[in-house]
């Protein structure tokens, strides 16, 4: 046996890693990441480090700027939940069923990936204020979408549908319609069936690509900005606070209400990925 | 059928890249090429001065030039020129966003004594459009505060247009009121919560008011409202220019420093002194800018109805006051919009 083990080349035989390559590739990697991804952000927070803490809080907690979390966060979340609901009923449909036009429906799930956003919101703006199609037939029932909040969440629901539908749609269809038949003939009613066998099955997915929505929403500006009116202490989302700082030549007040985005965002999906973890461990068999 | 041959498109594209190699080849011919960092929406207006400048300056000098134009709104032009853009000259609709400049040694620091009228080639003010036959019965600022008004104007923390509207409405309120500083703000919380939409720059709002039919009128610059007037159509809208109002300058500035490294101080500031011309005012006031030259002045009188105009330094000390005390974030624009 030993002869076999003395063919191989001294190069494998001497290393532990399965894969060639490693430390070139793996150089390549922590150089493009600290390009394309750490030097932007050092870039960011080297902007703050001319504000002193008093300052940073008061450019932060500036009742306008407070106003414009509560909006952002506010639309955001009901985009987020929105999409959601309807993200797992786009997944579930193009995976179970066949239908003609399957393909075309699945390609046009990533177009708000390839549309400029600001090209999506005056195309919203256009189709949901009051001379629009969609306004003129709402408008008359009370029912104001353009220049209201909820003209801002529907562009925040339109940019980031894709996120859970494409989260959400690899997942159920790893999962075959045997497991919800067996549950089925075991007895169990639709509702039950959905509740104890699907949605367990799919709830990591879902939750990740409704907290990835969330976070996409936090941060959009083109395509809200055309919808939303921009009314202080109603309808300013806290993009348009960051643009109004940079149109002031204030870049560190503009990098400081930045980074309050980029903190909410980044401990979102830091908690995410947590509690995945521990939701997989579980799954294991491992305590949670 | 008269679709091309494969063969036929491709030895048109070809030619098509020839031609362009061969006018760019041309441009590159240019003895010197200057760059004017302009204002959005004057891209058509440079558009039309520039030949007409380089053909000039090829008779008066006997050296070929090309003028570049860059657009963009006129502070973000001015944040470009701060990172490196390399422009000769600008001519901005912000008098504050040369001042940045000067103030950052880019421009000197004598900057609007450099030209004549404030180094401000020409002037507009704001005006209102309103739709057909005037259905709200408005002709001055005061009855924009009226109940039943919807307003349409730029967001004066993104624009400087909406800054102008802003200072129009408080001048004309302090005239009316006699400085009575608790009136006028009173007056600016309702014109300012008549607002429907705050779109962040001019062209946004002209689309909110035109396109989406929100507002009863829209507040701009004269000569842009005349614009849009003559081009959507003269029986759907109304030219209303309010009897006081403020002056708008547009001012322009040799950018020193660029202009030493390019080697273009002389063609920079030949640039400048050629749109004090009586045949380049003209065709200012045919974009509908006010001007200087007292021939054009009376030969488009009928064009600019008299109106007081009032000046930002009589009204507000100046602009670095009016910056502070209005615009600045906590400033008095953020007090009258809190609820």
């Amino acid at each position: 046996m030993s002869t076999l083990a003395i063919r191989l080349p001294r190069r494998l035989s001497g290393s532990t890693r399965v894969l060639p390559g490693f430390g070139l590739s793996m150089g390549i990697s922590v150089l493009f990441i600290s390009l394309v991804l750490l030097l932007p952000m050092t870039g960011l927070f080297g902007q703050l480090a001319g504000l002193s803490p008093g300052e940073y809080w008061a450019i932060v907690s500036d009742p306008r700027v407070a106003a414009s979390y509560a909006t952002t966060l506010g639309a955001a979340g009901a985009a987020a939940l929105v999409n959601a609901a309807f993200g797992l009923l786009l997944a579930w449909v193009l995976v179970r069923y066949e239908f003609p036009g399957k393909r075309l429906v699945d390609a046009l799930m990533d177009l708000p990936f390839a549309l400029p956003t600001a090209v999506a919101g005056i195309t919203l703006a256009t189709l949901y204020a009051k001379s629009g199609w969609a306004g003129s037939v709402l408008e008359p029932l009370g029912i104001k979408v353009a220049y209201t909040w909820v003209g801002i969440a529907l562009a925040m629901a339109f940019t980031s549908i894709p996120f859970v539908v494409r989260t959400v749609q690899p997942v159920l269809e790893d999962m075959p319609a045997e497991v919800d038949e067996a549950a089925m003939s075991l007895g169990a009613s639709d509702g039950v069936g959905f509740r104890r066998v699907i949605l367990p099955h799919l709830w990591p997915a879902l939750v990740t690509g409704t907290g990835l929505a969330f976070v996409r929403s936090l941060g959009e500006f083109g395509a809200v900005i055309f919808i939303a009116g921009n009314t202080p202490y109603e309808t300013e989302i806290t993009s348009l606070m960051i643009f109004v700082k940079l149109q002031e030549y204030d870049y560190a007040g503009a990098s400081a209400i930045a980074s309050v985005l980029l903190f909410v965002s980044l401990a979102l999906l830091l908690a995410i990925n947590v509690w995945q973890g521990r939701f997989v461990r579980r799954l294991h068999g491992g305590k949670g | 059928m008269a679709f091309p041959r494969p063969a036929a498109t491709l030895k048109r594209s070809l030619l098509a890249v020839a031609v362009a190699a061969s006018a760019s080849g041309a441009a590159n011919a240019a003895d010197r090429e200057l760059l004017n960092a302009s204002y959005d929406i004057a891209r058509e207006l440079f558009a039309e001065i520039n030949p007409k400048f380089e053909s000039w300056w090829e008779k008066e000098h006997g050296e070929s030039v090309e003028v570049s134009q860059s657009h963009n709104g006129s502070s973000a032009q001015a944040r470009s020129i701060m990172q490196g853009l390399g422009a000769d000259v600008v001519t901005f609709n912000q008098v504050t966003d040369v001042q940045v400049l000067a103030d950052a040694g880019l421009v000197a620091d004598d900057w609007q004594e450099a030209f004549d009228n404030n180094a401000s080639p020409y002037y507009s003010t704001t005006a209102f459009l309103v739709r057909k036959g005037n259905p709200k019965n408005i002709e001055s600022w005061d009855d924009l505060a009226g109940d039943d008004v919807e307003i349409v104007f730029p967001n004066p923390k993104t624009s400087g247009n909406g800054r102008y509207t802003y200072l129009a409405a408080w001048g004309a309120a302090d005239k009316r009121l006699d400085g009575d500083e608790e009136k006028i703000r009173d007056y600016m919380k309702t014109f300012l919560g008549n607002v429907e939409v705050f779109d962040t720059g001019g062209r946004g709002a002209t689309t909110s008011f035109i396109e989406r039919e929100i507002g009863d009128v829209l507040i701009s610059f004269e000569s842009e409202v005349n614009n849009i007037r003559g081009e959507y159509g003269s029986d759907d809208y109304e030219v209303v220019v309010p009897p006081v109002s403020i002056l708008a300058e547009f001012p322009v500035a040799v950018v020193k420093e660029n202009a030493e490294k390019n080697d273009n101080v002389d063609l920079a500031q030949g640039y400048l002194d050629y749109l004090y011309r009586e045949d380049t005012q003209r065709l200012l006031a045919n974009f509908n800018y006010r001007v200087h030259d007292d021939t054009v002045v009376e030969e488009f009188s009928d064009q600019f109805p008299d109106t007081r105009l009032l000046e930002v330094k009589d009204v507000f000390g100046g602009w670095d006051q009016a910056m502070e005390k209005h615009f600045e974030s906590g400033g008095l624009i953020d007090q009258l919009q809190r609820r």
